[in-house]
């Protein structure tokens, strides 16, 4: 299953849930904010959230700005 | 000195301070330590999924400051309000720095659609600080809006050149019905202060103290600048005249004429 991640075509095994993908990605402990297909996700909702080829996530954080 | 208070909470700092283009994370701590500022600008970009690197927040300490992101990058109103509610889902208080800047060369703030996505954000339950430019008429509509700070720039954002819209900035200060917070361009502890004379409540500074040998130090001078530029306006400054007024007594013993 192809999925698109802050602009970046990457390739996993279906099923994959949102928990397990920020796992796979090792952002499983890191404050995140997820969109998918444009929608906020709300993070109690990650492991009820199967992914589908072609779904568009960003993945964004907090960085240091004025 | 008195309290600064925005959208009904109350802080004792009139500095607030940005956490972009500090060289270390150390420094930026050390930084927002000695300014005694309460609230902290943050941005939101997007991880780097190749090398997830430590997250910002892991420094700031979340009970002491409050943490106000901002929607820079937006370049109209849809993005902002984007930028808003991500950060708000985020887990922030929903309190946000409304910034929406089309122009990369001067970054100066679009003022139609900070005026929409302001609107939008107030309706949405957002605590709404809008970057503006220094323009009476728009602060006018914004507080028409509900927003909880107006934001005029100073100065176009990390030009360092201080309160070069001052005379706008006064009228906006006389007219405003909720709390005055120059932003952006401020370069100097006497830029600060002499904002604050003129009866601005707050300033938010960033590159003036990120982008300099000793962040640390240069955030205490702020501090400082901050201090002394609301206790002189709280003193009221003397008149200003077109010629001199002797501060000595002229007594004319030296001579009779």
């Amino acid at each position: 299953m192809n999925l698109i991640i802050n602009g970046q075509n990457k390739t996993f095994a279906a099923p994959l849930n949102v928990a397990e993908l920020l796992l796979r990605l090792d952002l499983d402990k890191k404050p995140v904010v997820v969109e998918l297909n444009r929608e906020i996700l709300i993070a109690d909702k990650y492991v009820d959230i199967q992914l589908d080829d072609g779904d568009t996530l960003e993945i964004i954080q907090f960085v240091g700005g004025g | 000195m008195d309290k600064l208070i925005i959208a009904g909470r109350t802080f004792t700092s009139r500095l607030l301070a940005g956490t972009g283009k500090f060289a270390s994370n150390e420094a930026m701590v050390a930084a927002l330590e000695n300014s005694g500022c309460e609230i902290v600008t943050v941005a939101l970009r997007r991880v780097d999924i190749d090398n997830p690197k430590d997250s910002l927040l892991s420094h700031i300490d979340r009970e002491r400051y409050l943490l106000l992101p901002n929607t820079s990058g937006a370049r109209d109103a849809e993005e902002a309000v984007r930028l808003a509610r991500l950060a708000r889902a985020a887990g922030c208080d929903p309190w946000i720095k409304l910034e929406v800047t089309p122009d990369p060369y001067y970054l100066l703030p679009d003022p139609i659609e900070t005026l929409k996505a302001a609107e939008i954000l107030v309706k949405d339950g957002f605590v709404v600080l809008p970057y503006m430019p220094a323009d009476p008429v728009l602060a006018k509509h914004l507080q028409e809006v509900g927003v909880a700070t107006v934001m005029p720039l100073g100065s176009p954002i990390g030009s360092n050149r201080g309160v070069r819209t001052r005379d706008h900035i006064g009228i906006i200060i006389e007219q405003a019905t909720v709390p005055v917070v120059v932003d952006a361009g401020l370069g100097a502890p006497s830029h600060a202060a002499e904002a604050m004379e003129m009866g601005a409540d707050a300033v938010l500074v960033n590159t003036a103290l990120a982008d300099t040998a000793d962040p640390a130090a240069m955030a205490r001078a702020f501090k400082k600048g901050v201090e002394a530029g609301r206790e002189a306006f709280l003193a009221g400054l003397g008149p200003q005249r077109d010629k001199a007024e002797a501060s000595s007594p002229l007594t004319g013993f030296l001579r009779d004429d």
